[in-house]
């Protein structure tokens, strides 16, 4: 027990700097992943073929596999094939690349989403807003979108609850994000070896912060409820 | 001289075509009703009065400007896009299912076209007062001052309708065009709508009205036309359409709608 407080500092210190990683990437990946999922979103519905086919193209290979190993291709591949590790050694380089990925796999996921709440708006919108002149750009952001964002919710809240856990995937390549934070205890890190009690308390922040973003988004749900 | 001018507008969808040389014109103040059975090319005729469909042949002439002639070379992409939302204009739509768009309050719904068009020549600020007292102004032709600030889900059928021609008015088009308006509403509620309908022709407003509401049709309109498998079967004066049709087909179809209200 004695020993126990006396490494719970330390513990603790650790797990909120692998905790900080984990926020830094979960956070960075859904200010990267919303704009660009729209793109994506765009390049699907295009009319022009080539854009469409080459869109699509991404999001089947990139749904089609895991994102532990486009982890790992982001990261090796500039060093190992061109000699040009762009992301450099450290934790900094680590985290772009980690970035990188996160960004373009949820994007796709995302993609799919707003496509789905895209179409799902009646055509009648849409046309409504044409007879009175708008142009589509106008009819996007002042139409469809907002009626977009309220079907889309609850999808959208699935993929970034997964997205809070799926931050872990970012050890592969030796992001100390919390759990490797919470594992370095075990192989001897500040002194204490064979400790497994920290990684129950990853498992705790990760429940914590789901719960705030569960009820976050369920307020924003409540929020956008003023219309039908 | 004729504020409309429709010649020969056909259109095709796939291997079908829905209208076969469409002719009519109309003069400024007057009412004009469609009737006809579903899939006789109402709604398209419309929709191609206002851009939502592009026929493949024919012209379109309002106030002596050709807005659309199927024999011209389309222009670029994007200068045929800017144009067309200039010619649309001309024209207004009340749609079948209203089509109000559900997170603007009923007020919004009807400042928002002007609001954007005021927003995008930086005119807002000095516009701003303007643009809401015709929208309120507009309200009140409606009778529907108290609900201005009402989320369309929370007005029945009849209200929104009457919001969606408030907010086709506010543009002040030439022509408004009605597909048929009270279709999606009960009897009840039908009533409301026309009565605005009446106002504004009354108000000399010049209007297009797709309607399956006869007597309406044989009340307000100045011309009446009969459409019938994409054409135009039979038109005329309503009240000499409705009491003498001509045409064979007219008399089949209007035979429907009166026996039941002859007595």
């Amino acid at each position: 027990m004695e020993l126990f407080l006396q490494q719970l500092p330390v513990v603790i210190g650790a797990l909120n700097t692998g905790f900080i990683q984990t926020l830094k990437l979960f956070t960075v990946t859904l200010l990267g992943a919303f704009p660009l999922g729209l793109l994506i979103a765009f390049g699907s519905i295009s009319k022009i073929k080539i854009i469409s086919i080459t869109t699509k193209f991404l999001i089947w290979v990139i749904r089609g596999t895991p994102l532990m190993i486009q982890l790992l291709i982001f990261y090796y591949f500039p060093g190992l094939v061109f000699q040009n590790p762009i992301w450099g050694g450290g934790e900094q380089g680590r985290f772009l690349a980690a970035s990188l990925a996160f960004v373009v796999n949820y994007s796709c996921y995302f993609s799919e989403i707003y496509r789905g709440g895209i179409q799902s708006v009646p055509v009648g919108q849409q046309e409504a807003g044409l007879v009175l002149g708008m142009t589509k750009r106008q009819i996007f952001f002042h139409v469809t979108l907002l009626q977009m964002i309220k079907r889309i919710v609850p999808p959208i809240s699935n993929e970034i609850i997964t997205l809070v856990k799926d931050t872990a995937l970012a050890r592969i390549i030796a992001l100390q994000e919390i759990i490797w934070a919470g594992q370095a205890f075990m192989k001897g890190s500040y002194g204490i070896s064979g400790a497994i009690w920290p990684l129950f308390f990853t498992a705790f922040y990760y429940l914590i912060f789901n719960g705030i973003v569960t009820v976050m988004l369920a307020a924003f749900e409540k929020k956008l409820e003023y219309f039908r | 001289m004729a504020i409309l001018d429709v010649k020969n507008i056909r259109k095709k969808f796939g291997n079908t075509e829905v209208l076969k040389g469409i002719n009519f014109s109309l003069e400024e103040g007057n009412v004009l009703s469609i009737i006809g059975s579903s899939g006789s090319g109402k709604t398209t005729l419309l929709r191609c009065l206002n851009f939502l469909e592009t026929p493949d042949e024919g012209q379109i002439i309002v106030k002596g400007e050709t807005l659309f002639d199927a024999s011209e070379p389309p222009n670029k992409k994007s200068q045929r896009e800017k144009l067309i939302r200039q010619k649309r204009l001309h024209f207004g739509l009340v749609f079948q299912s209203f089509n109000l768009f559900p997170q603007y309050t009923a007020l919004e719904n009807v400042m928002l076209a002007p609001k954007l068009t005021a927003k995008e020549k930086n005119t807002y600020e000095a516009e701003k007062a303007n643009i809401e007292n015709r929208a309120k102004e507009l309200f009140s032709q409606i009778g529907l001052s108290d609900r201005m600030n009402n989320y369309p889900h929370q007005l029945s059928g009849g209200q929104q309708q009457r919001v969606a021609i408030a907010r086709a008015l506010i543009l002040q088009p030439d022509i408004l065009c009605f597909d048929e308006p009270t279709s999606a509403l009960d009897p009840e509620l039908t009533g409301e709508v026309l009565k605005v309908i009446k106002k504004l022709s009354e108000r000399n407003m010049t209007m297009i009205i797709v309607t399956h509401e006869m007597e309406f049709a044989r009340d307000v309109s100045s011309r009446v036309i009969f459409m019938d498998n994409g054409e135009v079967c039979e038109q005329g004066d309503p009240r000499e359409l409705f009491s003498n049709p001509k045409h064979e087909r007219t008399k089949q179809f209007l035979s429907r709608y009166f026996v039941q209200s002859s007595n």
